[in-house]
């Protein structure tokens, strides 16, 4: 049995999770989203990853991205990676797609923060 | 800007957003003052994910919640004076006199009523007592976060982080993806300060060590950081003779708390709690000097950004509304609490909802807490886990309470019996 903290909420509930012969059952949980996050941490462990990308906007010279969704944990240092190499040069709206598919994961980088110049 | 408005916001982070488009919304004319080139407060720094989780259901970075507020206080009348800075108030007969200071010089204007929305400030090394020399290299974790997220400007290569707060772990992750060496944090207190899920995705996902019952007692280096000491403290929280150790880094980032900011609030009088250390208020975030509001990390210090709104939100409508006379009953408190807010309730303006927060002293499982007026419990809500870094909110009707002046409205927290 592994013992985790849910990082779904602010809550942190701690999470009990076993491999049992018909799957895997986590208990501890206070809502099905732990659950889910418990099962996924033994799998296929996903995070939602927050940076900056470089600008030429005179009012915002680094914007605040992040993925629009979660993405391989094993992929962040490669999307870290990736993204320090961008360079924005038209104004965004927060939600505005940055870099559309990251990485093959299928998952946008959306800016998260509003530039107009 | 105009020389007169019904109320003057005083900062244009979340709380002030909130509170001048409440104020709007009511019908009153609003001159939001943010001292910065941009509004959204200290959320243009936080890019991480998380915020909006109770008001807009998703998980937000930072700059895109205050972006929320933002578009919205451009479809609205709110007036917004920026890199304007609140140099000076006084009350007087018509309401406050608010002196301003931007690049066009120096006016003064008039406001029926002033709205405190200027969060807080965070503790530096000056204020946990580190010894040493003083060589440039120790940041709070704010300033750490801005030259980061804001500058593009990485402060350091290798660093030791003090004091295990949220923004603390935020900044070890953060750091950390962009390159540098976080080689532990360490905590005085026996329990980590932050929350658990920080614990979780900001240091163990990046195998950084945290210690608590360690704090850092003295600092190295001349011109920049060499080094910093670190000890093992005892349960009185002084180091242990025989623990020290040298750690070589070239920064030293401080997470040790954050303190209401109210300088404009004292000279105009305002009482403080000195539990909060923020104003002492009623269920409207009205402060005892009539016609000054607070709201936010002003008034005590969040850890959701969605109560900080709320609670804007609440100072905002009511500093809009037409002044009346106040009819106070104390909020009290007994047990292990660290406070309660409102710490005073204002009857002739009591509406059928009533949002208290509170902290728990030491951290508690099965709890049971407790709302009674003359001894009569009107509200009981138990909890299976209290900590001290988790702010709880309860909403309450107590205008069916029958609350006069002298109830002895109190709040009280009972752990359950261990044998149970």
């Amino acid at each position: 049995m592994t013992e985790l903290t849910c990082i779904v909420c602010p809550m942190g509930c701690t999470l009990q999770v076993a491999q049992g012969a018909d799957g895997i059952t986590v208990t501890g949980n206070s809502c099905p989203r732990g659950a889910q996050f418990g099962k996924a941490e033994l799998t296929d462990p996903h995070r939602s990853l927050t940076t900056t990308v470089h600008t030429t906007l005179t009012t915002l010279p680094l914007l605040p991205v992040r993925t629009d969704g979660e993405i391989p944990k094993a992929l962040v240092p490669k999307a870290i990676a990736a993204l320090a190499k961008v360079l924005v040069e038209h104004p965004v709206k927060a939600g505005d797609v940055i870099l559309p598919d990251l990485l093959g994961s299928g998952i946008d980088v959306i800016a998260t923060a509003t530039a107009t110049e | 800007m105009k020389e007169n408005y019904d109320v003057a916001v005083l900062g244009g982070g979340p709380a002030g957003l909130a509170a001048a488009l409440a104020a709007d919304a009511a019908g009153a004319s609003v001159l939001l003052i943010e001292r910065e080139g941009r509004l959204g407060g200290i959320l243009k720094q936080c890019i991480h994910d998380g915020f909006g989780l109770v008001r807009f259901g998703k998980k937000l970075a930072g700059p895109e919640y205050a972006q929320h507020f933002i578009d919205a206080l451009a479809q609205s009348k709110v007036e917004t004076a920026l890199l304007t800075f609140a140099t000076h108030a006084e009350q007087t007969p018509d309401g406050v006199k608010l002196t301003l200071v931007s690049r066009a010089g120096m006016h003064t204007i008039t406001v029926k009523k002033l709205v405190l929305a200027t969060g807080c400030r965070e503790r530096t090394a000056r204020q946990v007592a580190i010894h040493g020399t003083r060589p440039a290299g120790i940041f709070t974790a704010g300033a750490a976060q801005y030259y980061t997220n804001i500058l593009g400007e990485l402060p350091t290569k290798r660093c030791v982080i003090l004091g295990s707060g949220d923004i603390g772990l935020i900044m070890a992750r953060r750091l950390t993806l962009e390159g540098a060496e976080v080689l532990g944090v360490y905590e005085a207190k026996p329990t980590p300060s932050g929350l658990a899920r920080n614990i979780s995705q900001c240091l163990k996902d990046f195998d950084i060590p945290i210690s608590t019952s360690h704090t850092v007692t003295r600092v190295f280096g001349k011109e920049r950081l060499e080094a910093v000491e670190i000890a093992e403290v005892d349960a009185a929280m002084q180091p242990k003779p025989g623990t020290a150790k040298r750690i070589d880094c070239d920064a030293l980032i401080l997470s040790v708390g954050l303190i209401p900011e109210n300088e404009l609030a004292e000279t105009l009088g305002v009482a403080l709690d000195k539990r909060t250390k923020g104003p002492v208020c009623d269920q409207n975030g009205q402060t005892m000097t009539e016609g000054i509001y607070a709201c936010g990390n002003a008034l005590h210090v969040n850890d959701l950004v969605d109560y900080v709104t709320e609670s804007g939100e609440i100072a905002g409508r009511a500093a809009a509304a037409a002044s009346a006379q106040r009819s106070l009953c104390p909020l009290a408190t007994q047990g292990e609490f660290l406070y309660a807010v409102p710490q005073q309730i204002d009857l002739a303006t009591l509406k059928t909802q009533t949002v208290l927060f509170f902290r728990v002293s030491r951290e508690m499982q099965n709890a049971m807490v407790t709302l009674s007026v003359n001894g009569k419990t009107i509200l009981e809500k138990r909890y299976r886990h209290l900590r001290p870094p988790e702010m709880e909110r309860l909403a309450v009707d107590l205008s069916s309470a029958g609350l006069a002046q002298n109830s002895a409205l109190l709040l009280t927290v009972k752990e359950a019996d261990k044998t149970e």
